[in-house]
């Protein structure tokens, strides 16, 4: 997936193949030339003792930049946001002990996103392992619960073949974080340098083709279908497969749902798009996906926050479709009639083929009565909110954005309220587009995030849709923006509060507040400024669209601009699903 | 319908398999009754022997997580067929007076061993399937056990049934 993985020397002299093939190197050494192999571009990272070895050999070589950040997590969470954007395996560098446990969170983010990242961190030397020696941690042992696999590499022989592994299992079959963990004497030794050219695995082969049976089968399914519905995850944007799944759904006359994670993965701004699902769902997709009579599942697993109560889901009879690269997706919270484990992309080009050889065509009277239903539930126009009044409404400043970017932006995000508006109002047509803490739910990615999108693509517009409590979670990382000139836009929905909490305790709580006011927020302003950026409050909706044309200006492509907008207390995000209750039974904004 | 199931499994024998297996079942909160594991015959592989309790859909779910790690190489269940299961128990029990001989027969009934003796104790070795060892048990008053140690089972497919890497 990344880089060329051989060992190409062509291009080099003879004496450069002397040196390269039989010169002993230091493990540090070999560390950054597996690296450099994998054709790595950015090493997010933060150095320390057990990983100078590692860091001097960076020092001495021009493969690929290192960006220093201001703490492990954001580290982490901008390799991740690099391997989000670009589809290749992002990388990060911490040191031992604190640096691990710093670097958690961020690991844990992109596990429960399946993002291919691998995680170089320094540990004490092998003889000090495990005598409680300064800055050691067990970072195989506590790391273990939340990657895909782990090394402790304890010998500097296995130390490339290690590598080539863990950029292997990072990026195939279903991705996720590798931690590979090296003791600091192991970074000190000699050994020569090979980097293997292919990786051979007894326990590992992922699936790639799907089962032909099971193809045949979910044709004559989606063909037989009168109230069909495409639901479309993560994974047909991490699979790449976003152009097969346009054509399918296109091809069928289907409507399409995405999830969160699959936001992009179809033209949200295609008449066949229903929008997002779930707990802050349309009110056309939850309920074209409680009724429709044939599901295809691509890419998505069904979890909680999609499907809300699994037994009231059940309720209604539907066959279901579901295409997976992880075996152990399918039929874990839903029971499933025809699975298909493969990857995505394959699975919909074997099903395109058939689709197209088949002389069965779909029913399409049935078909045109579903797209009547959907259109009565789509005209309740569950996302409009009041436009008029002199506070400003956070959907409207993420309106405004798409339409000041053309709807062509890379939007990240932090959790809560904010993220949800960004999901909901900015309409993205295209995959790997919309950057965000789905599964773990982590505040303090968006900043991190944008930084590494934004170097990924140093032209593209990069937009952080954040509130004023995340964006205080990893607010430090301003300083790295500094740095290496990351002209990233930071748009705060300033609320002055956790919004979601604040949401939830409302709704939930008697509205008790319960510590979910932001109290005591810098003047952020002046906080930009003083990290040498360009800061603006906006305090009126007639100003917004002004204000975000200049921060997208040519004249300030080049800078960082942080945008604080003070947005109405107490807006709540609606369409929503209670924790608990079926997907069909929806708070809608009128109803309050 | 939750059901007792003998999982089989092979694994590379790399440090911290183990821990990988048995973080999987905690952080998932499935059952383990007994998890046994050594080196096979390949000492580069390991083979382990769960005994876990579940419906259906949890062991599937097991099974395919197990099969998600990505140090094991197979996965069976080995209560889906007809396998073998065994289980070796060291009993420590007091053996004196009348009870001393009366002692010996029920070993003796069990097919069990007498492997250390002492004035005062027996130390009984017993194999065979977690039942029959749980039916000694109970032939036995249990206020002559002094200390019981089990390995957990181990299992293998019948006939021709079997797992190779």
């Amino acid at each position: 997936m990344t880089g060329t993985g051989q060992n190409d020397y062509s291009h080099r002299s003879t004496n450069e193949l002397i040196f390269c093939q039989f010169m002993e190197v230091t493990g540090a050494e070999i560390v950054v030339r597996c690296l450099a192999e994998e054709g790595v571009e950015f090493v997010f990272g933060y150095p320390g003792g057990a990983v100078l070895n590692i860091y001097d050999a960076i020092f001495k070589q021009d493969k690929f930049k290192h960006v220093l950040v201001r703490h492990e997590q954001a580290a982490v969470h901008a390799a991740d946001a690099y391997a989000r954007a670009t589809g290749r395996v992002g990388v990060a560098l911490v040191t031992s002990g604190p640096g691990v446990t710093n670097a958690v969170t961020g690991i844990a983010t992109a596990y429960m996103d399946s993002i291919p990242i691998v995680v170089v961190s320094g540990q004490v030397p092998t003889a000090a392992i495990g005598l409680d020696a300064f800055q050691e941690v067990d970072a195989v042992g506590i790391t273990r619960p939340c990657v895909k696999h782990n090394f402790l590499v304890k010998d500097i022989k296995d130390l490339a073949e290690t590598f080539k592994k863990a950029f292997h299992i990072a990026a195939s079959g279903r991705p996720g974080p590798v931690l590979v963990d090296v003791p600091k004497d192991v970074t000190a030794h000699l050994a020569e340098f090979v980097y293997p050219t292919t990786v051979e695995m007894r326990s590992y082969n992922p699936v790639v083709k799907g089962h032909s049976g099971q193809l045949k089968r979910a044709v004559q399914m989606l063909l037989e279908a009168k109230r069909p519905m495409v639901y479309a995850g993560g994974g047909v944007v991490l699979g790449d497969a976003a152009t097969q799944l346009t054509e399918l759904t296109r091809l069928l006359g289907f409507p399409c749902t995405n999830t969160l994670m699959g936001l992009g993965g179809y033209p949200a701004t295609d008449r066949q798009s229903l929008g997002m699902l779930g707990m802050h769902g349309t009110y056309e997709a939850n309920m074209a996906m409680q009724h429709c009579d044939v599901l295809i599942a691509v890419g998505a697993r069904f979890d909680d926050r999609v499907i809300g109560n699994p037994a009231h889901f059940a309720r209604e009879q539907r066959r279901i479709i579901h295409i997976d690269v992880d075996p152990s997706s399918i039929s874990k919270r839903v029971k499933v009639d025809v699975p298909i484990v493969g990857d995505v992309k394959s699975v919909l080009d074997d099903l395109l083929v058939l689709l197209k050889q088949s002389r069965e065509k779909s029913d399409a009277a049935a078909l045109n009565a579903w797209w009547t239903q959907i259109e009565l539930w789509r005209s309740k126009d569950c996302l409009k909110y009041n436009r008029s009044g002199s506070i400003i409404k956070p959907q409207y400043v993420v309106e405004k954005l798409w339409e000041v970017t053309k709807g062509d932006a890379y939007v990240t995000s932090d959790v809560g309220q904010h993220q949800m508006w960004a999901a909901q109002y900015y309409k993205f047509d295209k995959p790997r587009r919309w950057i965000n803490s789905g599964g773990l739910g982590t505040m303090g990615v968006g900043l991190p995030y944008a930084m590494g999108v934004q170097l990924a693509f140093p032209d593209a517009q990069v937009a952080c849709i954040t509130g004023e409590s995340s964006i205080q979670m990893c607010i430090q990382e301003l300083s790295t923006c500094k740095q290496y000139r990351i002209p990233v836009k930071v748009i705060t929905l300033n609320n002055r509060y956790m919004g979601m909490v604040r949401q939830w305790q409302e709704f939930f709580y008697g509205s008790r507040y319960a510590e979910s006011y932001m109290e005591s927020l810098p003047d952020f302003v002046k906080l930009a400024e003083a990290y040498g950026h360009v800061g603006m409050r906006i305090d009126k909706p007639e100003d917004v669209e002004a204000a975000l044309k200049e921060a997208f200006s040519p004249a300030l492509k080049e800078r960082l601009v942080f945008m604080d907008f003070q947005t109405d207390q107490t807006e709540n995000v609606f369409p929503m699903v209670e924790g608990g209750k079926g997907l069909s039974e929806m708070i809608l904004a009128e109803e309050l | 319908m939750v059901r007792r199931h003998i999982i089989s499994l092979l694994m590379e024998n790399e440090a911290g398999a183990l821990s990988r297996v048995a973080g999987l079942f905690s952080a998932r909160a499935y059952n383990i009754e007994s998890l046994t594991v050594a080196p096979t015959e390949d000492a580069t592989l390991s083979r382990m022997t769960i005994v876990t309790v579940g419906s259906e859909e949890v062991i599937e779910q097991i099974t395919k997580q197990l099969n998600k790690l990505v140090d094991v190489i197979k996965v069976m269940d080995l209560t889906e067929g007809s396998h073998i299961e065994r289980e070796l128990m060291l009993v420590k029990v007091k053996a004196v007076g009348v009870g001393r001989e009366e002692m010996k027969r029920t070993a003796d009934i069990f097919r069990g061993r007498i492997i250390d003796v002492t004035d005062a104790t027996y130390t009984i070795e017993l194999t065979g399937t977690g039942s029959k060892l749980d039916a000694f048990l109970e032939a036995i008053d249990p206020i002559f056990i002094i200390e019981t140690v089990r390995t957990g089972a181990s299992g293998i497919g019948r006939g021709e049934r079997s797992l190779k890497a």
